[in-house]
């Protein structure tokens, strides 16, 4: 059932009663062509992708929860392009215009807003990374603009520019960066799969793989064995715990990344904005929440919630930066666990196991990169060859010795 | 009628004068805004999120999601503040919000006339086309819309300070349970801290008339409180609100110190953020009370049972003449008879019970519903259907509507712990996973009477003390009522008409029922969907009914269709006190150079560095642009001499009869064989053979090293070293500490820098280019016995030293160089010329050593000794990292050298497309040389080590730039190194 | 959270800075036949359990102490903390 502006005013003037589910509950088919591991954003994007661009079919989506109860359903919502490094750059511009397109193609609003990201500048030496790097857009086919301190502030003339310990020098606006309203990805791409025959079943934990001679059979699950040609694993957060069921050991930790809330305002910020001397990021959400975020904890969690140390941390620069939220108050808080990877990059490949792919290691940059991510984990799936634009996401790139490493802090997952 | 004539706990004497929406009113001290603004027959407060209805209280207490408004003005405006939960002060303003043009006539409230085309969810299902009117139209629409409050986005005026609090048991409520959980801690001599977010500590015993022992409720919980405050072990924080429980016993809470007051005392904080580090903590919340769904039934005037029996017996304060009540349990005839103690008219009890009992001199329509409500500002009356199907209309002015009671067990949920349902008491009560250290009594844990609750409390602290190792005696504790939780659950009544969950954001059973049609049923997406629970109270008073309709529905257990946790903060806490004192420019501490009083008398220009403040340049009069004077101390510094502030660069003090052996280790060249007295270039790199940070080593003595490192890793160096010393050689006998701010540094740079050291250099050092050549170092005096290190060691490319001498000669010290120096002309210089010597020279820095680059890309890979097994040495062999057309230091000259080579500039061959797949490498650093006359840069070139002479484009699309450039060597100045060994 | 020092006591955990896995304690040797291999598994695979766990802190606003601290990563509970030194030298490194 499309949906439109008109069938909602149908609806609303025959009391709704032609709603129906935006996706069925089926029960687990004994075998899959490809078999989903993950009701997240990432996963359910590759279904809906296999089933709608590789014309695959007999395709599940196994969830041990509810779907887009993961990161999908608890980040800070921000799109965005603006990367350095040739490995990640264009995988991440893909993305950017697959959101471009994203509510016409699997029709459902997930108010895609492109109200522009900036990056503040602060030092010269920060200008001169922001230089290189928004020159990498550019050269990438990407949007990226250099603002001077005087045109920063013309645009957010409420930040510090007076007092501040750290003064605004500049920034890097990305024009076609944004925000989108998370849960609707989720439920956007649920939808479109459901409707292309995918099956999605949730409450259905995956407690083991069936290998056989180096094989890939199919998964053990709460529900019983369900058999696939193909295992596909997007369980970022919790890749460790699910990849050792297959006895693989990964290059990532799993840490807590925080994410915060204040109260509704009246429309304040126009867009997304990054502190450069401090961890803080903000936007305002349609409801009128600032949603805001910063560093991660810093140690190894599973626990999907943080302490105050970093909340003072990211708080404390939001005040260096915009003074004005002294007032606003913080209405809620809360975790999510991110794998994060040795270089700061992700990974989407095959294993040694034959039929069982990966995709994962997504640091705290998952969310923008959902569309490309299902996209290119289902290009993978589909033809066993990496999409154009993810072939630098290989396992053995450390082995190596090609790490995509776009801050450059090495094997130390909690700086990246 | 409003205010009744007798009781309540406000201050009668006293008059204070208020504001709400222009309009001037009378209160008592002891009112809320609230209180009083009820007592001046004000019910209307607030508009709701998104139909923009009419709103009064629904509460009495910080769980209200109504009445919000905007307190004070300018940079004290103060967005979505409950008015439930304001002190009254004297002059203080507020007004609605949410409200356009007012709050009795708002245009927005047409959303309320089209509410069937705005059910949960309906803008996930259209303005979808075109797709560029989301943006430009359909947002900005929204968004004007949407949020409540407003913000000035002035600069918050106030000050918020941050403390650290320990305690034995942290006792969260003072209510029965965490009075008497605190007063039989507080005798038995433990550590006790008791916070609660009232001003007036005794929870519902403020807002009860019964007794305990022989006087009331309200007098037993202030002697309790003044006994407690006369204990010098317990701390009492009224006004304190415990927002959050974080791991191992530390939980946040901020103290409202001047929210009271017009402004806070001059130089008083606003409001404190406590840590609060407890051994163990009772949890003593209270419980809230929850609504029962009904058309209409969120006029302003109808509101919990609970909340109209505080307004009376703690405010005097009365909505309305007649009133009339909707309960399903036995709590809702508590108030009945309450209000009629206290001279209220109560119409009924509509009781949903069939076998409701009666009560004196109150009508009980037992089996009864309220199915509608009327008035549009205010109520007017209710429908009542009655247990014989006929309908009955009743003027009323005020709803008090008792669905239950909730334990309030937000804070146990904090770490993720999930309640359980109690069926007995139909509500969710903790569940057993707790946060560490936490206990929960009282009504929190569904210990509903006041017996229960003071017995809870205190058997709870003498438990806890037990296990602490604390023993205390069982409480003298008063007699109390002990009535029995009687009820039968009941959510919602039947019907078309809208009846409201979420008050706040507007959700009501129809959006459950759409939520459940479409498929949205787990609680999660119940509540993504609908947005119920999402609003400012986090749906204390509306998740719970929400899930009742969706058990229903689904035809499962309220146990089996689960609950969402709440999360921190408790209630929502101001940015400004998270952020206490870091802010504005002390939002991170200011480290100081030695020289930095010096050269401020010079006039530098600062500029940040980390932490470090640093002397960026030193203008001359006359001189109009910050280049002339970088240019003119460059080309002083490399004509005669010139001194420079480098104490930020790290220093590591290397001592132990292993400290060669060691540094050997660390570094990836061979620092084994270093003579006593001499100095060498050392380049580290991570594990994982990317180059970590590079300066120098400094042999003072057989067992004893001086090593550098750059300014930004000074502290990352220093952990790592500490990591290899502790964790991967721990025997080796070598010990480490570092002395950054132990010794202040100068570089003397230039041909004269010699002739100015010997003027301060004690006769008896021989420092001629014989006796301390090139990369010699040693322990001398200066200035007639200072003690002092010297090393000759050159950033600039010139004949230059650096001296160190204890930090608290470092003033003194710049200033005798200067003096010596005035023979010389020395020009004192900054980072900038320091920057552009150094790229002169081509030497890298954090531009170059950015965390991607190795030493064979920094043209230093043959320093990486193979000989040995040092840090980063295996993996830096791995074929990725040594790539044939791999990034290599370069350095570049523009065609025309007037034309600005810019850092961050890409490297293209002429001619190509400005695309990634031409991208040859990008320039790192590039300056002005006055030297050279030209701009130069140095950067990193696929095969730049065979690309000498070519010439490429440095292009900057971003910023217009594209210039020619030739590639040459990084080093443009004295490339053979003559001047450094003069 | 809270580090119980072996040596100072309770601690703030904001006092120190995490590094990672107790097991980069175990630095092969680089000069043996096989030493990438060995050194890529070191840098860069981790067990990375949801359960107990033995991590490097570095006590860098205190005594400057590496510590191995046992916590469970699900709860956040530590129920051990030791010297890094004295688990170094267990573990058979030494100079």
């Amino acid at each position: 059932m499309p949906y439109s502006g008109f069938r909602v005013i149908k609806e609303a003037l025959s009391g709704h009663k032609g709603w129906t589910p935006a996706w069925r509950d089926p029960e687990p088919k004994p075998h899959y062509d490809i078999i989903i591991i993950g009701g997240g954003g990432h996963g359910l994007a590759t279904a809906y992708y296999l089933a709608k661009e590789f014309s695959q079919h007999k395709i599940a989506v196994i969830e041990k929860g509810w779907i887009g109860g993961g990161n999908v359903g608890r980040n800070t919502t921000i799109i965005r392009s603006n990367y350095l490094l040739d490995g990640n750059e264009p995988f991440y511009e893909f993305s950017l215009r697959l959101w471009e397109g994203l509510e016409q193609d699997f029709n459902y609003n997930a108010m895609v807003s492109q109200r522009g990201i900036l990056n503040l500048i602060h030092s010269d030496a920060q200008r001169d990374a922001y230089i290189r790097r928004g020159n990498a857009m550019l050269l990438n086919g990407a949007d990226a603009e250099l603002l001077s301190v005087e045109q920063v502030r013309r645009e957010y003339p409420f930040l510090n520019f007076e007092d501040a310990r750290f003064p605004i020098k500049g920034g890097l606006a990305q024009r076609r960066g944004g925000t989108v309203r998370h849960d609707a990805v989720a439920w956007g791409y649920a939808r479109g799969a459901d409707s292309r025959g995918v099956d999605i079943i949730q409450n259905c934990e995956v407690t083991g793989f069936r290998i056989e001679n180096g094989q890939c059979k199919g998964v053990e699950t709460s529900r019983g064995f369900i058999g696939a040609a193909k295992v596909g694993v997007a369980v970022a957060g919790n890749s460790s715990r699910v990849m050792a069921q297959a006895g693989m050991r990964l290059p990532i930790e799993s840490h807590v990344l925080q994410a915060f809330v204040s109260e509704g305002l009246k429309p304040v910020l126009p867009g997304v904005i990054t502190f450069g001397a401090g961890h803080f990021y903000c936007s305002q959400s349609d409801k009128g929440g600032l949603v805001f975020g910063g560093d991660i904890d810093g140690y190894n969690s599973y626990a999907q919630r943080g302490n105050l140390p970093v909340v003072e941390d990211v708080i404390e620069g939001g005040m260096a930066l915009f003074p004005g939220l002294g007032r606003v108050r913080l209405l809620r808080m809360w975790g999510g666990v991110m794998d994060m990877s040795m270089d700061g990059s992700p990974i989407i490949d095959r294993t040694h196991i034959d039929g069982l792919y990966f995709n994962g290691g997504w640091c705290y940059g998952g969310f923008k990169a959902t569309p490309a991510s299902g996209w290119c984990f289902a290009h993978l799936l589909a033809t066993d060859t990496p999409h154009p634009t993810a072939t630098a996401y290989r396992f053995d790139r450390f082995e190596k010795g090609r790490m995509i490493d776009e801050k450059g802090m090495g094997a130390q997952p909690n700086l990246h | 009628m409003s205010r009744l004539p007798t009781g309540g706990q406000i201050d009668r004497a006293r008059k204070i004068s208020f504001r709400f929406d222009g309009q001037y009113y009378k209160g008592h001290p002891g009112d809320t805004l609230a209180s009083a603004l009820l007592a001046n027959g004000v019910r209307l407060m607030g508009r709701s999120f998104k139909y923009h209805r009419p709103r009064g209280v629904l509460t009495a207490g910080s769980e209200e999601p109504n009445a919000l408004v905007e307190l004070r003005t300018g940079g004290r405006q103060e967005p979505n503040t409950r008015a439930t939960t304001i002190e009254l002060f004297d002059g203080l303003q507020a007004k609605s919000q949410n409200a356009w043009p007012g709050l009795k006539f708002d245009a927005l409230a047409i959303n309320d006339r089209l509410s069937n085309f705005l059910t949960a969810g309906f803008y996930y299902k259209t303005f979808m086309w075109p797709a560029a009117f989301w943006e430009k139209l359909y947002e900005p629409i929204i968004r004007r819309a949407a949020g409540l409050g407003s913000i000035t986005t002035k600069p918050d005026p106030d000050l918020y300070d941050k403390g650290f609090l320990h305690c034995d048991l942290l006792v969260i409520g003072a209510g029965p349970s965490g009075l008497a959980a605190a007063l039989t801690a507080g005798r038995a001599g433990a550590r006790v801290i008791l916070a609660d977010e009232d001003f007036r500590m005794g929870g519902r015993l403020n807002a009860e008339t019964f007794q305990l022992g022989d006087v009331a409720g309200a007098q037993w919980a202030a002697q309790a409180v003044a006994e407690l405050a006369s204990l010098p072990n317990v701390r009492l924080l009224p006004r304190t609100t415990v927002f959050g429980a974080f791991d191992h016993g530390v939980y946040g809470a901020v103290e409202r110190v001047s929210d009271h007051l017009l402004t806070p005392a001059p130089g008083k904080p606003r409001q404190i953020l406590w840590r609060i580090y407890s051994k163990r903590a009772l949890l003593c919340a209270g419980a809230i009370e929850r609504p029962i769904a009904f058309a209409n039934n969120d006029r302003p005037g109808i509101m919990t049972a609970s909340a109209l029996r505080t307004y009376v017996n703690r405010w005097a304060a009365s909505p309305a003449e007649a009133v009339a009540l909707f309960t399903n349990n036995d709590d809702g005839h508590r108030t009945a008879r309450d209000l009629v103690a206290a001279g209220v008219k109560v119409a009924a009890v509509i009781d949903t019970r069939t076998d409701a009992p009666a009560l004196q001199g109150v009508e009980v329509l037992a089996g009864a519903q309220v199915t509608d409500s009327t008035g549009r500002l205010g109520l007017k009356s209710v429908t009542v259907r009655q247990a014989n199907g006929q309908s009955r209309k009743l003027d009323v002015g005020a709803l008090g509507v008792a669905g239950g009671w909730n334990p309030n067990v937000a804070l146990t949920c904090h770490q993720r712990g999930r309640p359980v349902w109690d069926g007995a008491i139909a509500a969710f009560v903790p569940g057993a996973e707790l946060p560490q250290g936490m206990e929960v009594a009282g009504a929190a844990l569904g210990q509903f009477s006041t017996h229960a609750a003071l017995h809870g409390g205190a058997d709870g602290a003498r438990r806890i003390l037990a296990d602490i190792g604390i023993s205390a005696t069982a409480a003298d504790l008063p007699q109390a009522e002990d009535a029995p939780v009687n009820i039968t659950p009941f959510w919602h009544v039947g019907g078309t008409k809208r009846a409201w969950l979420d008050f706040q954001n507007d959700v009501t059973v129809k959006d459950v029922k759409l939520a459940h049609q479409e498929n949205f049923r787990s609680v999660e997406h119940l509540k993504r969907y609908t947005t119920l629970g999402m609003a400012t109270d986090q749906g204390k008073t509306s998740n719970m009914g929400g899930l009742a309709v969706m058990a229903e529905l689904t035809g499962q257990s309220i146990e089996a269709t689960g609950t969402t946790i709440f999360r921190p903060p408790y209630t929502p806490v101001a940015m400004g006190v998270i952020a206490g004192r870091s802010t504005g420019r002390d939002f991170k501490p200011t480290r100081l150079t030695p020289s930095h009083t010096w050269a401020t008398e010079q006039g530098a220009v600062f500029v940040e560095v980390g932490m470090w403040l640093r002397a960026q340049w030193f203008p001359q009069a006359g001189e109009k642009t910050w280049r002339e004077s970088v240019d003119r101390e460059v080309l002083a510094t490399r004509a005669s001499v010139g001194v420079c502030d480098v104490t930020t660069l790290g220093k590591i003090d290397v001592q132990g009869r292993d400290a060669a052996a060691f540094l050997n280790r660390i570094y990836c060249n061979g620092f084994a064989k270093l003579a006593v007295g001499r100095v060498r270039y050392g380049l580290m790199l991570r594990e994982d053979g990317i180059a970590m940070d590079d300066g120098t080593a400094a042999r003072l003595a057989e067992d004893h090293f001086v090593v550098t490192t750059t300014t930004a890793n000074a502290v990352p160096v220093y952990r790592h070293m500490e990591f290899a010393r502790q964790c991967l050689w721990p025997d080796m006998d070598v010990q480490l500490i570092s002395t950054t701010e132990a010794w202040a540094q100068y570089a003397i740079a230039g041909p004269n820098a010699r002739k100015l050291l010997q003027k301060i250099v004690d006769p008896g050092f021989d420092i001629s280019n014989d006796a301390f050549p090139f990369m010699a170092c040693g322990e001398i005096t200066v200035c007639g016995g200072l003690r002092a290190r010297l090393f000759r060691i050159s950033f600039s490319g010139e004949l230059a030293y650096e001296l160190a001498v204890p930090t608290r000669y470092g003033d003194a010290l710049i200033r005798r160089l200067m003096q010596a120096g005035e023979e010389f002309d020395v020009t004192p210089y900054g980072t900038e010329a320091l920057g552009v010597m150094r790229i002169e020279k081509g030497h890298a820095t954090g531009n170059e050593l950015n965390g991607t680059t190795t030493a064979r890309d920094l043209g230093m890979g043959r320093m990486v000794s193979d000989k040995k097994d040092s840090i980063g040495t295996v993996l830096s062999r791995r074929e990725g990292l040594n790539q044939p057309d791999g990034l290599r230091l370069v350095g570049f000259l523009p065609k025309n050298p007037q034309a600005r080579v810019l850092a961050g500039a890409h490297l293209l061959e002429p001619g190509a497309d400005m695309t990634a797949a031409n991208d040859l490498g990008y320039v790192t650093s590039a300056c002005y040389s006055p030297n050279l006359q030209s701009y130069i840069a140095i950067g990193f070139l696929k095969s730049g080590e065979n690309r000498m002479g070519d010439v490429l484009r440095a292009a900057s699309p971003l910023t217009g730039e594209d210039t020619e450039v030739e590639i040459v060597s990084a080093h443009f100045i004295d490339p053979e190194g003559e001047r450094l060994r003069a | 959270m809270i580090i119980n020092h072996p040596l100072l006591g309770p601690c703030d955990a904001q006092e120190f800075i995490y590094k990672g896995d107790a097991r980069l304690i175990d630095r092969p040797d680089g000069m043996i036949e096989g030493a990438e291999a060995a050194f890529f598994d070191y840098a860069y695979l981790r067990d990375n359990p949801a359960g107990q766990h033995r991590e490097l802190w570095f006590h860098e606003q205190g005594d400057r102490s590496w510590l191995v601290v046992t916590r469970n990563t699900v709860t956040h509970e530590i129920t051990h903390v030791e010297l890094a030194r004295d688990v170094a030298r267990k573990s058979g490194q030494s100079a």
